[in-house]
């Protein structure tokens, strides 16, 4: 327990409340450790403003969110009707509604932002490998959100989208069927799924998501941001032992990020005032009809945020499973061939192989689409161990690393793009090479990421003076 | 790296020029000036209110929320209300649901947001749609309402503004399919007045075009209030954003 500490004589009123305060909650040591001498490396660029960004928007969520819960209503006779209620009835409803729906999107486009920061700067690796998992389970949380939320307008796009979700449950061997009337609690999507979402989407993710979020910011607080050169300035320190490299967060960021506010809000309310529905991706056009369980719509996407994994469920066909098969074996061969393994060990490498591909050509193309789909995001989990590569940042790496990163973008993008087309032939195949791309990105990390001749990594962070 | 994109591209390209050959008659453009033309839109809620509104609900619609279009209560009670509903009450239909689907085959569904719901990327707006739509029926006495229409073919509801255009049959021909020379296609080869109606087809144009116009209203009532606020949000955002970014400099031109 910390000494109890007395205000010196002729201190202020606030002065006194403050250490009154302190002797029973560490207010001024938290703020102190959060903002005013946490030292942020000096040289963050632009792409260091959505970790901020991702907290305002989740402010904004929640705040619009409880406003909503106010005038909605959970039932499956009552949610469309209730929406427009708040869109025409409950004075500025409708701005509360459009904050609420393009939050979402933009949740994404910030989060995905930030991901791929941490991607290409390292900021995955030791000693923040908990702050990446944090991070990723954060983003499991938010999909679970938008996906639940995105069931309550209960238009055509919220009913179908969900139904075809939860049926991906039901190709889960033995248990499938049952798993995925567990998730409804009915044999179709109905009103008792409308309720449980409700209830995940407002109570249970939510406390999960705001949890992790905690957790994330801690442990960065703990080891200290990750930075574009991927030095570690906690290596020189000043005489005080303060980094060199280092500024407090608080004035030098939160001004930096009150002006990338800024921007990101012209972006968003733009959105917001002038195009809500964006062309049909933050608010699909079929959603403004009631869900009907008897009218299956022609062509059933999901919100775009989700359709690059849904591309790579869609690209898992049987031929795509034979190719996967196909690979396992050429793996395990190459394994036992140039590996170095003990005799046990190639045994147990062929084993596994053939267990493998016994179980792929076994259960069904749609239920290793659903492993696809989910492995997708798992992987992301097991990053910071993937990563062989002797420096952090793609600034100091081969430039040939740029390309990779490039094409695993240009990939993302397609697949994206591709999910929320119509299935055709010809997209079906590029899906494939894009899921075999994407995932051959992640799991041959090890090999590839120690190719090549790393450049010189500097002692110091890079920085010019504005 | 830019020959991978422009091949990447180059493939999307080929997908969605794929995407594009499918699908019916092309769409009329809604002519949109008559969002902001409130006589049109009293006109298309009296059209709207006089035909539509016997079989389709607004279910979410108030009869008072016409007041934004400039009409005043005694205006909506006299005009447009029954005597025994109440300004203050959403368009409600008295059609029995089991009699609907006897009559049309379907239920009228509710076109509070029909607009909303009618638009496709790739074809444009839920107006022009509906703008299309509203002026593309023709006789097909092969169909049991006797009509039929070329946005939507085979579609459940009569023409029931057919004594305003009149009664029209479309002409169709076989040709040789231009892609495959052993196919023939039916091609639409325009209309043929069979009877006059009370409009010209001039008159009849811009009286669906009030219609849709009071629709797309309908559909978002908000929407001219929020492209107000809209641009003064900008204008404080602007404002603020500069400020940010001059405080930001002079905070940061202390760090070496």
């Amino acid at each position: 327990m910390a000494e109890f500490k007395e205000a010196p004589a002729g201190a202020s009123m606030g002065e006194q409340l403050m250490t009154w305060v302190d002797n029973r909650f560490p207010a001024t040591k938290m703020y102190k450790e959060h903002m005013s001498e946490y030292y942020a490396p000096k040289n963050f660029n632009w792409w260091y403003i959505f970790g901020s960004l991702a907290m305002l928007v989740l402010v904004i969520q929640i705040v619009t969110g409880i406003f909503l819960v106010m005038h909605y209503k959970p039932d499956a006779a009552l949610a469309f009707g209730s929406v427009e209620y708040i869109m025409r009835d409950v004075p500025w409803g409708w701005l509360i509604r459009y904050m609420h729906s393009t939050g979402a999107s933009a949740f994404f486009v910030v989060v995905y932002l930030h991901m791929f920061r941490g991607l290409i700067y390292g900021s995955y690796r030791k000693p923040r490998e908990l702050v990446w998992i944090f991070g990723c389970g954060i983003f499991l949380c938010l999909m679970a959100e938008a996906f639940m939320g995105y069931l309550l307008p209960w238009g055509q796009m919220s009913y179908w989208g969900a139904q075809v979700i939860v049926n991906l449950f039901a190709a889960v061997p033995f248990v499938g069927p049952d798993l995925a009337l567990l998730i409804r609690g009915d044999y179709v999507v109905g009103d008792a799924t409308l309720n449980r979402f409700f209830s995940f989407h407002v109570i249970a993710v939510p406390l999960v998501l705001l949890g992790l979020v905690v957790a994330h910011i801690i442990a960065l607080h703990e080891v200290g941001s990750n930075n574009p050169d991927g030095v570690e300035i906690k290596a020189k320190k000043d005489a005080q032992g303060r980094p060199l490299d280092g500024i407090p967060f608080h004035p030098y960021y939160t001004v930096h990020d009150v002006f990338g506010v800024g921007l990101f809000l012209m972006v968003f309310t733009a959105i917001i005032f002038f195009a809500p529905e964006l062309g049909g991706y933050f608010l699909e056009y079929n959603n403004f009809i009631p869900a009907d369980p008897l009218k299956t719509p022609l062509h059933i996407a999901p919100v775009w945020y989700f359709t690059p994994f849904y591309s790579m469920l869609r690209a898992t066909t049987d031929p795509m499973v034979n190719v996967l098969a196909g690979v396992v074996g050429l793996g395990a061969v190459l394994t036992v061939l140039k590996g170095n393994f003990s005799g046990k060990g190639k045994i147990a490498t062929l084993v596994i192989a053939a267990v493998a591909i016994f179980l792929l050509k076994t259960f069904d193309a749609k239920f290793w689409g659903v492993v696809v789909m989910g492995g997708a995001v798992v992987i992301l989990f097991f990053l910071p161990w993937l990563d062989h590569s002797p420096v952090k940042s793609i600034r100091y790496r081969p430039d040939w690393h740029k390309y990779m990163y490039a094409v695993f973008v240009v990939f993302f993008l397609v697949l994206g793009y591709l999910g929320i087309q119509p299935p055709t032939d010809i997209g079906t195949l590029i899906a494939q090479v894009g899921t075999l791309f994407y995932f051959g990105f992640f799991l041959l990390m090890p090999w590839w990421s120690k190719l090549g001749t790393p450049k010189a990594v500097p002692e110091r962070v890079t920085f010019h003076p504005h | 790296m830019k020959k991978l994109i422009a091949t990447l591209l180059l493939g999307l390209g080929l997908v969605s020029g794929a995407q594009a050959a499918a699908g019916g008659i092309e769409w009329d453009k809604f002519p949109k000036e008559k969002m902001t033309d409130v006589a049109a839109l009293q006109n298309g809620a009296k059209i709207f209110v006089n035909y539509c509104l016997n079989c389709h609900s607004a279910a979410f619609m108030r009869y008072n929320r016409l007041r934004d279009l400039g009409l005043t209560e005694a205006q909506i009670k006299s005009n447009l209300l029954f005597a025994s509903e109440k300004v203050g009450e959403t368009m409600k239909v008295s059609l029995d649901p089991k009699q609907a689907k006897e009559w049309f085959g379907a239920l009228p569904p509710d076109l509070t947001v029909i607009a909303r719901s009618r638009a496709d990327g790739a074809k444009g707006s839920g107006a022009d749609y509906l703008y299309t739509y509203m002026r593309t029926f023709y006789r097909d006495e092969t169909k049991a309402t006797g009509w039929n229409n070329m946005a939507f073919p085979s579609v459940a509801m009569p023409h029931v503004l057919w004594e305003l255009q009149g009664q029209r049959a479309a002409k169709f021909a076989e040709e040789a399919d231009p892609h495959d020379a052993s196919k023939k296609v039916h091609v639409f080869k325009g209309y043929e007045q069979l009877t006059p109606g009370t409009l010209s087809p001039r008159q009849y144009d811009e009286a669906v075009g009030d219609l849709v116009a009071y629709l797309q209203w309908m559909g978002e009532p908000a929407q001219a209030q929020r492209f107000r606020l809209g641009v003064m949000v900008l204008l404080f955002l602007a404002v603020f954003t500069v400020f940010a970014w001059r405080l930001n400099a002079s905070f940061w031109k202390d760090v070496k």
